[in-house]
Order: C-alpha cells, then sequence, then structure tokens
C-alpha cells in the first residue's frame, strides 16, 4: 500500500517505528575510513533519516546487523553450558534490492542447506524486516543488473526519496504506523536500475571445465592479491565462520564459545591439525572464491551466489576487480570451448 | 527449535595408548553411529574439533587422538572420569552396502586407519558378507603404528600387508611406501575388486593413480577426506569443495565423485 509523507513528517514516521524495532540503515561512521579524516559508510542505528547516507555505497554490508561479525553462543561455567540470549526488540533494517536478494543466499546456508537449521541465525534473522530503499542509478562498480539481482519484491516496505517527501509501499501492517493511518493512498511504484556502467557475463555453469581450475588466470592473483580479506567481509553473501574458544579463568573453568567471520581468502582458512592446507597461493583463493561466487553455489542452489554489490571491488587495497575477474573467466571459458 | 552446536558432556572411560602422540579414548556414548563418520569434539573454553570415530560398540565409542595442537593437548591431560563435550555424528560414514558380497580390500595410511578402523573390524568379524577381504597399512616407522593389538588379531583372520616406511632395526616386515605394495594384493580379478583409501591428501592421491594403474575401476574406490570444520552441518563453508560440502556429502565419497572435487 502506497503513502506519502512530507519531509516534516518523515522523522514522526520512524520515531513510531522505533518505539518497536531498532531501525539499521547505513550510516557515515566518522574517522573510521581507511584514510586520515574519512568516513567509513557501514550499517548503524538510527534515529533521524538525516542519519542515513545514500549518496555512496555502505562499504559494508547489512549482514552485520543480524549475523555478527562475532557471536557468542555458549557461556562455560564449570560443568554448565549456558546458550546465550538475544535483546528481544525486532529490527528493521534499510536495504537496497541487490543486498535483499543477497540476504536470500544467507537465508538458503543458515537455514537450507543440510537438515539442521543454523538456530542462531535464525533467531536474530526472524526478527529483521527490510525496508528496502529504491535504488535506481547505482555506483560505478555496481553490477547487479547483471546477475539478475536489481529487482526485489520481496520487501517488508519500500521507500523513495524524493526531495521534499517520502514514498512508501508497505506490505507488511506492522509497519504502517498511526502517522500512515487515515492516510490517503499514494500512487508508489517501486522502480529499478535497469542497466550499470558495468556489465557482467558469467561463465555458463557447464562452461566452467577442469581446465578453467589450472589456467594460468589465476597466477595473476597470485601476485596481486594480498589475502586480507576485505572481499570477504564487505561481501552481503558471504557467510563462512570459524569457531574460537576463549578462557577467562581456567580455575572456575569460565569461558565462551563464539563464532567469528572467516573469510576463504586470509591464511589458514582450510588448516587442519597437522598443519596441512589446500589452497596455499593467493590465486588459488581467488578462483576458490570466483568459483563459489559465479558457478557452484548456483550448482547447487539454483542461483548465482553473487549478487553484484560490487563493494569487494570498492574495498580491494590492490585494485582488484571482481566483475573484471568474471568476464575474465568467461572469456577463457569461450576459448577453452573452441 | 533444537541448537545444532550445543555439545553435551560424555564421560570418558577409557584411555589406550597406540603410540607416543596417539591415543584412543573410549567414551560412554549410546547413539547410533556409523563407521566412518565424525565427532565434534570440545573442551569448553579450549577449542571444538572434528574428529573420526575410530570404533564403536553400542554403549561406547572410540577415537583415536593425536596430540597435535591446543584442544588436543587439552584432550591428552584428561583421565577417565572426566568428561569429553562431543556433538554428531556428522557424515554419511561408510555404507556396508556398498562393500556387500565384493572383493575388498582396505587401504590406510597412518592416522587414515582410524574412520576406517570399524569397517575393518566389522568385516573380520563377518567374513561371510565379503567374498574377500585384504587389508594394506603403511605408517611412518613401527612406532607409529596404531591399534596393534587388533592388526594382530586380523593377521588370523585375512591377508594384512603391514607396511613402514622408515624401518628400524629389528623390523621384519614389509617397507617402503605403502603404493609399492599394492601390486602384493590379489589382483588376479582385480575388475570385481572394491578399495577404501584412506590416509593423508597426498597419499590417497598416490594411491588411487597406483590402483587405477593396476586395473581397478573407478566407481569400485572410495575414499574418505579430512577437512577443516567449524559446524559439521553445512554452514560454516570451510570444508567445501565445488559445490560439495564434506561434512554433509563426505567425507567418504566413490572415487568417480572424489576425483572431480577440486580444493
Amino acid at each position: 500500500m502506497g503513502f506519502r509523507l512530507a519531509e516534516n513528517e518523515k522523522d514522526r514516521y520512524l520515531s513510531e517505528l522505533l518505539q518497536s524495532y531498532h531501525v539499521f540503515a547505513p550510516v557515515a561512521k566518522a574517522g573510521k575510513g581507511a584514510f586520515s579524516d574519512t568516513d567509513v559508510v557501514g550499517y548503524g542505528e538510527i534515529e533521524s533519516f538525516g542519519d542515513i547516507v545514500l549518496d555512496r555505497k555502505s562499504h559494508f554490508s547489512p549482514k552485520e546487523v543480524f549475523y555478527p561479525v562475532r557471536e557468542t553462543l555458549f557461556q562455560f561455567l564449570k560443568d554448565e553450558v549456558l546458550e546465550t540470549t538475544i535483546d528481544e526488540k525486532p529490527l528493521v533494517v534499510l536495504v537496497r534490492p541487490c543486498d535483499l536478494n543477497g540476504v536470500r543466499r544467507l537465508d538458503t546456508i543458515f537455514l537450507k542447506n543440510g537438515q539442521e537449521v543454523d538456530t542462531y541465525y535464525e533467531r536474530r534473522r526472524k526478527k529483521v524486516k527490510f525496508l528496502m530503499v529504491e535504488c535506481t542509478e547505482g555506483f560505478d562498480t555496481c553490477f547487479c543488473v547483471s546477475m539478475g539481482s536489481n529487482v526485489a519484491t520481496d520487501y517488508d516496505g519500500a521507500l523513495r526519496f524524493e526531495e521534499g517527501s517520502l514514498l512508501l509501499d508497505i506490505k507488511d501492517p506492522a509497519l504502517a504506523t498511526e502517522i500512515l493511518r487515515d492516510r490517503p493512498e499514494a500512487d508508489f511504484q517501486v522502480e529499478y536500475i535497469r542497466e550499470n556502467k558495468v556489465k557482467v557475463d558469467a561463465p555458463p555453469l557447464e562452461a566452467v571445465t577442469k581446465d578453467l581450475f589450472d589456467h594460468d588466470l589465476w597466477t595473476e592473483y597470485t601476485s596481486r592479491c594480498i589475502a586480507c580479506g576485505r572481499c570477504n567481509t564487505s561481501c552481503i553473501t558471504c557467510s563462512c565462520f570459524t569457531m574460537q574458544d576463549v578462557q577467562v579463568n581456567d580455575e572456575k573453568n569460565l569461558g565462551e564459545r563464539r563464532r567469528v567471520w572467516a573469510s576463504c581468502h586470509i591464511d589458514g582458512y582450510s588448516d587442519m591439525a597437522g598443519g596441512h592446507n589446500f589452497r596455499k597461493k593467493h590465486g588459488e583463493k581467488m578462483r576458490f572464491k570466483t568459483m563459489h561466487k559465479v558457478n557452484d553455489y548456483h550448482r547447487r542452489f539454483g542461483e548465482h551466489m553473487c549478487v553484484g554489490c560490487g563493494r569487494c571491488d570498492d574495498v580491494c587495497p590492490e585494485y582488484i576487480s571482481f566483475s573484471k575477474c568474471i568476464n575474465k573467466l568467461n572469456q577463457i571459458a569461450k576459448e577453452v570451448a573452441q | 527449535m533444537t541448537n545444532p552446536y550445543l555439545p553435551k558432556p560424555y564421560e570418558l572411560v577409557g584411555i589406550r595408548k597406540e603410540t607416543a602422540i596417539d591415543y584412543t579414548y573410549t567414551i560412554d556414548y549410546q547413539g547410533p553411529v556409523t563407521g566412518g563418520q565424525f565427532m565434534e569434539v570440545s573442551i569448553p573454553g579450549v577449542g571444538e574439533a572434528p574428529i573420526s570415530i575410530s570404533d564403536f560398540d553400542g554403549s561406547t565409542i572410540d577415537m583415536t587422538i593425536r596430540k597435535v595442537g591446543r584442544l588436543t593437548d587439552k584432550i591428552f591431560e584428561m583421565e577417565p572420569g572426566d568428561s569429553l563435550f562431543l556433538r554428531g555424528p556428522y557424515g554419511n560414514g561408510f555404507q556396508l552396502d556398498n562393500f556387500k558380497g565384493r572383493d575388498l580390500v582396505v587401504i590406510a595410511g597412518g592416522t587414515g586407519l582410524a574412520p576406517v578402523k570399524k569397517t575393518i573390524q566389522h568385516y573380520m568379524e563377518n567374513l561371510d558378507q565379503v567374498k574377500s577381504l585384504e587389508v594394506l597399512l603403511g605408517f611412518k616407522s613401527p612406532s607409529d603404528i596404531l591399534f596393534t593389538d587388533d592388526i594382530l588379531r586380523w593377521e588370523e583372520k585375512a591377508k594384512v600387508i603391514l607396511s613402514v616406511d622408515n624401518p628400524v632395526e629389528g623390523w621384519d616386515g614389509h617397507t617402503g611406501l605403502v603404493t609399492t605394495h599394492v601390486t602384493k594384493l590379489d589382483l588376479s580379478n582385480v575388475k570385481e575388486k572394491t578399495a577404501i583409501v584412506v590416509g593423508p591428501p597426498i597419499m590417497m592421491k598416490f594411491m588411487t593413480l597406483e590402483l587405477l594403474k593396476n586395473g581397478f575401476l573407478e566407481e569400485n574406490i572410495w575414499v574418505s577426506f579430512e577437512r577443516k570444520m567449524s559446524c559439521g552441518i553445512g554452514k560454516c563453508g570451510h570444508c567445501k569443495i565445488d559445490e560439495t560440502y564434506v561434512c554433509l556429502e563426505g567425507p567418504v565419497f566413490n572415487y568417480t565423485k572424489a576425483k572431480n572435487l577440486l580444493d
């Protein structure tokens, strides 16, 4: 259902939402950027629509709101294993269509891969409602259209920030707060970006053969990639984690078990007892990630993992472009096929 | 909603020293288990790791553990009566249907014997369930040999080739890498033979190639993979190879599948 709020009514809507929800959106974190006096745009709680940063792409994806970088699973006290609890107040998260499509990938891994449901993910995820922010322009590194993730319709509400007003399309009645009641309906159809500056062609699934795994393409990344893992931490669809136990007090056996985000680029990702690991060269790690994002996830789940948000390109300190990598892979797949 | 990460304490009822750095821990555990499956084993506050089940009898399970890191160092300090935390079992394990009535050869290198030990044991006790049984085992040196008593019993029942890479004075058994002993197996009906290969990645690679060279068919070879795993339930991502999750679809794979799994 469509509504229009005037400029001076926007924050009243937000304050009504805040009575029942924590509201997260991309905000500028002052001085946290890579260079001095620069900001990083990441997700944070907002109290006013004025806090939101929309003229720049967020460096970090919204996943950290409901899939924390570090999450305590258990606290240990002597022989007791205590399961942690979370804030019961539900969340509203402002996302762009690409990220909303990315959330579906996270849901797939945590809720549908294998027989077990990841209850830690589920308990937070089911508290989240998404307000999708209309995105018709994108940014320089975006390639959502190529990945088919420029459009998302499974939002709980959608927003268009216009000069002087805010248009809303509310699907979940719980997000239609007091201020929207008895208000005349406004005509609002969400529009989507239809063309990005960057276009990619992922190779057809069957075109990715063993030859491509061994191809020289990857050796370039062995010299360029520094295995910092920024591409993974900024990615909306990277979901890997590692278990980590911490002991606070040895005598009382007081400690906790956490899970922390893991990165397939960072050393140690495949290390086993005794020191054996599987991908030492950075190019092999790049190949592993690339295949997951635009090949093997699709083989398993029927859609590409990568949604084309382009954050990995934005954050790479070595200026490695993932979109270029996908296109190169596709080109080589064609050459190999001939 | 059950928490799949919740580990439960199980009592350690016995510890058997296999080598200076490999001990077998017997744990009071009654749940159903298949040979080749693994548990996520932990000590709260220290760490959690996937460890294969080397034996079970309905009331206890054995896990043969090498002292190799933070968690296993702590496990080696434990005594009977202490508790280890477990969740699992995970993985497919060795499905006996795949070996029933076959000419079976089991090849294991080093600690790779642990995940396949129960399967060997099962057929040693039920020789009528296979057409023939041969076992080829390799260890670095005589002091690295696991399950010595079991191997002695197996030798009375079936052909067992036990080899060490580095012999010491007094060793009068086979020497050299396991791959060099393939020709000592009964290869008369090799296309009908089924092989299980478990060991370090490099051993499995060269052993499967050696078997193929000697006429084994790809579909008759089974391997078991070891990978880093933080969850065991298809979430953490560490064990994924292409679209395959070793924890979910493995760790036991037919070679026709395994040969296409590129790390």
